[in-house]
């Protein structure tokens, strides 16, 4: 068998970067096989299936009732020593990224974490993610079982008929592993988030304060989006960090993002600039948001703001 | 409790992060460095974790010498004690650092007793390899969650909360454990100057890194490709909002 594809699920529900990875798997090896850890995870195998996999490897065990990063660590690990595969991919989700470092570190084995580009061989030579996405790394991946993680959203996900053939794979778990298995959970509740709104108003240290965020909130409010905002403003306390946008806040992705006052550092860029439209509203002219976005306002946000929101109620009362 | 963090030195780049001429580094000629984000809350946790339950808290770092600049920062916020592994390149692989900082613990273990908690940050900022923390806790025979966002000790057992897309998870976790910290889990406190002062003082142990390098190797850095695009000017000041609301209406967004 050659590339073994961990399949991740939330209580059952496939996570769609799993189909990503498969597409990966697929690009490496003519021959995909699957892993699902949980029952939950059983009715699974024919979408696998549809999406290349040709066997799927079912594992049942107690603590696998929920997620646990060191369990599944363990069944990918000796699932790699049942089955031996050339190598074993997942998607760099995560929960991607912390199974494989878990597994990696049961088989002693290097870890190529967020791989884009993936020259498989004898030694495999890759293009992975640093910094976040803002700057790439060229590497060589040496060892006798391959493990990656590829980079969420770089693969399409593509239904490729294969037998998605189920087969249970009997492994020998240490029951003391429950002790890193979700103890507890608090459903989100429903509703727009920073990462799936249609529109974010972003505000950064331009706005002055956590009070000035007001018209922020009103404009977004009225087109049905969310308030995001930079890493100087969570630094500064004006704003909880679940607003913050970047490498290590939340990678955003709607039809336009609104971004006041920030000077668009890459960090924070990398997690704006799979939006599909970027309006920057500045007082600078060379600031790096205004020239690396679609449409600017040069102008004072204070100003700015309020004056679309006017607008906006204006063209909604004289259409009314 | 004694809490240990490992934090790594990194640079803070601005609008965009240069490559030297040989592609080997990331160019700092003109850039400041600074504490990986993460870890830096990391370190927050540590200090207001012994501010709770008393005990000590000690930063460790593999790293070039300069890498002192960001113990003493840790210092200057509160924690107890520093230990510097120095290296003589930018970085080592994340095999390789993993069994340096493993040994490192050891040692430290043995001399001083065992740390109840060691705090790594979710993945580094510059290297991104998401495993150093959790190949130390593998070593160390320790449960490991990353991504936490939350740690409250309750007797022997850390409640660490960690946000998926379903909601909040909780793992009630045994100590001796280890925990990958996420930004957004506290509000880091800026340095006092009593702190700053007292910082210099602090004595920074060194230790000689020992590990093995592993099969991941760098070949050399790459810049991403960028997106370039024709900024469309809509005005200047409050006169472009028909303008802003005209690109509203055509993106569809004005319901
Ligand atoms: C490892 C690492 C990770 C990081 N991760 C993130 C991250 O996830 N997210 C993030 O955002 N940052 C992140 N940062 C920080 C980042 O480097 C910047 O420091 C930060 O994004 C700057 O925020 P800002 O643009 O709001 O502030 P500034 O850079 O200070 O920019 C303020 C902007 O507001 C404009 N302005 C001022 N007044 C007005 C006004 N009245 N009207 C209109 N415009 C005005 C100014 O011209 C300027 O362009 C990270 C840094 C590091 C080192
Ligand atoms: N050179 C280093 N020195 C100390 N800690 C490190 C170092 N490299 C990585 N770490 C720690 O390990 C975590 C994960 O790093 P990484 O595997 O590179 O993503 C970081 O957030 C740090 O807490």
């Amino acid at each position: 068998m050659s590339v073994l594809v961990v399949i991740e699920h939330d209580r059952g529900a496939l996570s769609a970067a799993s189909l990503e990875a498969l597409a990966a798997a697929r690009s490496i090896d003519t021959d995909v096989h699957a892993l699902t850890l949980g029952a939950a995870a059983d009715g699974l195998a024919a979408e696998l299936g549809a999406h290349g996999a040709a066997v799927v490897h079912q594992v049942h065990h107690d603590v696998l009732s929920d997620f646990g990063p060191e369990a599944w660590g363990e069944c990918v690990a000796q699932a790699v020593r049942a089955l031996s595969p050339s190598a074993v991919l997942a998607c760099g989700t995560e929960r991607g990224n912390e199974v494989m470092a878990q597994a990696a570190a049961r088989l002693d084995l290097p870890f190529v974490a967020n791989c884009n580009e993936i020259t498989a061989g004898d030694v495999w030579s890759i293009v992975r993610v640093r910094w976040g996405g803002s700057l790439l790394e060229q590497c060589s991946l040496d060892a006798p079982t391959k493990l990656v993680t590829v980079t969420h959203h770089q693969f399409e996900a593509a239904e490729a008929p294969a037998a998605g053939a189920a087969q249970s794979l009997s492994l020998d778990i240490a029951a003391s592993l429950a002790r890193t298995v979700v103890s507890e959970r608090v459903e989100r509740a429903a509703g727009v988030t920073l990462a799936t709104a249609p529109l974010v108003v972003g505000g950064g240290r331009g706005v002055g304060s956590a009070e000035a965020f007001a018209p922020l909130e009103e404009l977004a409010g009225l087109l049905g989006g969310v308030v995001g905002c930079s890493r100087a403003v969570t630094n500064n306390g004006w704003r909880n960090h679940t607003d913050q946008v970047g490498q290590t806040g939340t990678r955003i992705a709607p039809d336009l993002y609104m971004a006041c006052g920030i000077s668009g550092a890459i960090q924070h860029w990398v997690g704006a600039m799979a939006s599909k439209k970027i309006l920057a509203i500045n007082t600078d002219t060379e600031a790096n948001m205004v020239t690396k976005a679609d449409y600017a306002v040069i102008g004072d946000l204070h100003k700015v703001i309020p004056a679309i929101t006017a607008e906006i109620q204006r063209r909604k009362g004289a259409s009314a | 409790m004694k809490v240990l963090v490992c934090v790594k030195r990194v640079p803070a780049p601005g609008a965009k992060i240069n490559i030297t001429a040989d592609g080997q580094a990331v160019d700092t000629a003109y850039l400041a460095f600074t504490t990986s984000p993460h870890e830096e809350c990391a370190v927050e946790a540590a200090v207001q974790l012994v501010e709770q339950h008393g005990g000590e808290s000690t930063v460790l770092t593999l790293g070039p010498a300069e890498a002192d600049e960001q113990l003493r920062y840790a210092a200057s916020i509160g924690v107890n004690k520093a230990v510097l592994l120095p290296i003589d390149v930018a970085d080592w692989d994340p095999q390789r650092t993993a069994a340096a900082i493993t040994g490192a613990i050891r040692d430290l273990e043995a001399a001083q007793g065992a740390f109840d908690l060691i705090l790594f940050g979710n993945e580094s900022a510059d290297s991104g390899n998401f495993q150093v923390g959790v190949r130390v806790s593998h070593a160390l025979e320790r449960p490991m969650v990353n991504g936490i966002k939350g740690i409250e000790l309750q007797g022997d057992t850390v409640r660490a909360k960690r946000e998926s897309e379903a909601g909040v998870e909780v793992y009630s976790v045994p100590t001796p454990c280890v925990l990958g910290v996420k930004e957004g889990i506290n509000l880091p406190r800026y340095p006092t100057l009593k702190g700053r002062l007292a910082s210099k003082k602090v004595d920074v142990a060194q230790v000689t890194p020992q590990g093995e390098s592993g099969g991941q190797h760098m070949v050399m850095l790459l810049q991403a490709a960028e997106q370039v695009s024709q900024t469309v000017m809509l005005g200047t000041g409050p006169e472009a909002a028909p303008a802003v609301v005209d690109l509203l209406e055509e993106l569809g967004l004005l319901k």
